[in-house]
């Protein structure tokens, strides 16, 4: 199946999340962080947060409602049975706190064939309530099958 | 005060190990929202030829990212990171993250890193930024 590339250029959002403190304790929790500044609230408020902090990769979570729709966009066309993650880069910048609320924008920055593979990339951008660039993600989709 | 030595290049990170148990990926799944049947449903699974349930991708990154943590002494630490999905990870087999330090800036470190289950490495040039204090 050729490649169609229409949706590079193409931007999603932005949708917000409301960052709130049990999910981030029940994220920490589940992928095995000890830290208590993601635990327990009064240890990271005793060490200066407002709240809990969010485990650098709790941006899959707050990233989630905007990456969702990019993945099943009609104008992508990603082949689903076919497709793996292939690649993911994250650039932080300060941290997430339980009370923020994070904006995330998300746009397809190239969409290219190679070796029999498509490979999908898409950026998202997500800032806190002050703006601020909180996380900026890198996420490599690769399906099998294309020309 | 005495602080550790700040890491420096060719400097191995601590070891990280984890053994994901056998409701892990229902715990992660509702954690991240990402509910494919792939890592939840062992017979979805084999019905589209893996061979059981896998691992999600993220949370391995997560235990890469957690190695760099506690290596940076803390979530500030981590400013960076960036992987490549390879292998598939299983539940109820040990994870083991290994990096070495590359470089060193002034107050910062680029870390090369990989996650492996036994012989299977399932993360491999992974490459982390880390703000040092």
């Amino acid at each position: 199946m050729p490649l169609k590339t229409d949706a590079v250029g193409k931007t999603w959002g932005p949708t917000v999340y409301a960052v709130g403190r049990e999910k981030i304790k029940e994220y920490a929790l589940a992928v095995g962080e000890t830290n208590p500044l993601h635990l327990d609230h009064e240890a990271a408020r005793a060490a200066g947060y407002a709240d809990v902090v969010a485990p650098p990769m709790f941006a899959v979570v707050y990233s989630a409602p905007a990456m969702g729709p990019v993945i099943f966009d009609p104008d992508v066309a990603m082949n689903f049975a076919m497709m793996v993650h292939g690649g993911q880069e994250f650039v932080w910048g300060p941290l997430v706190v339980a009370g923020d609320e994070i904006t995330t924008r998300v746009e397809c920055k190239s969409i290219a064939a190679r070796d029999g593979r498509g490979y999908y990339v898409f950026e998202s951008v997500s800032r806190n309530q002050d703006g601020e660039t909180v996380c900026t993600g890198t996420w490599t989709n690769i399906v099998r099958g294309v020309e | 005060m005495n602080r550790p030595r700040p890491l420096q290049a060719g400097d191995q990170i601590p070891e990280l190990r984890v053994t994901p148990d056998r409701f892990l990926t229902v715990r992660y799944a509702g954690a991240s929202g990402d509910y494919n049947p792939i890592h939840i449903d062992e017979e979805f699974a084999k019905s589209v030829g893996l061979p059981g349930r896998i691992l999600h991708g993220l949370y391995s990154m997560a235990q890469v990212a957690r190695a760099q943590t506690e290596a940076g002494g803390g979530p500030a630490s981590l400013r960076r990171l960036s992987v490549q999905f390879r292998g598939m990870g299983f539940p109820e087999q040990e994870i083991v993250v290994t990096g070495s330090v590359r470089e060193t800036g002034e107050r910062t470190a680029v870390v090369d890193a990989e996650a492996a289950q036994g012989d299977n490495r399932i993360i491999r040039n992974a490459e982390a930024e880390l703000a040092l204090p």
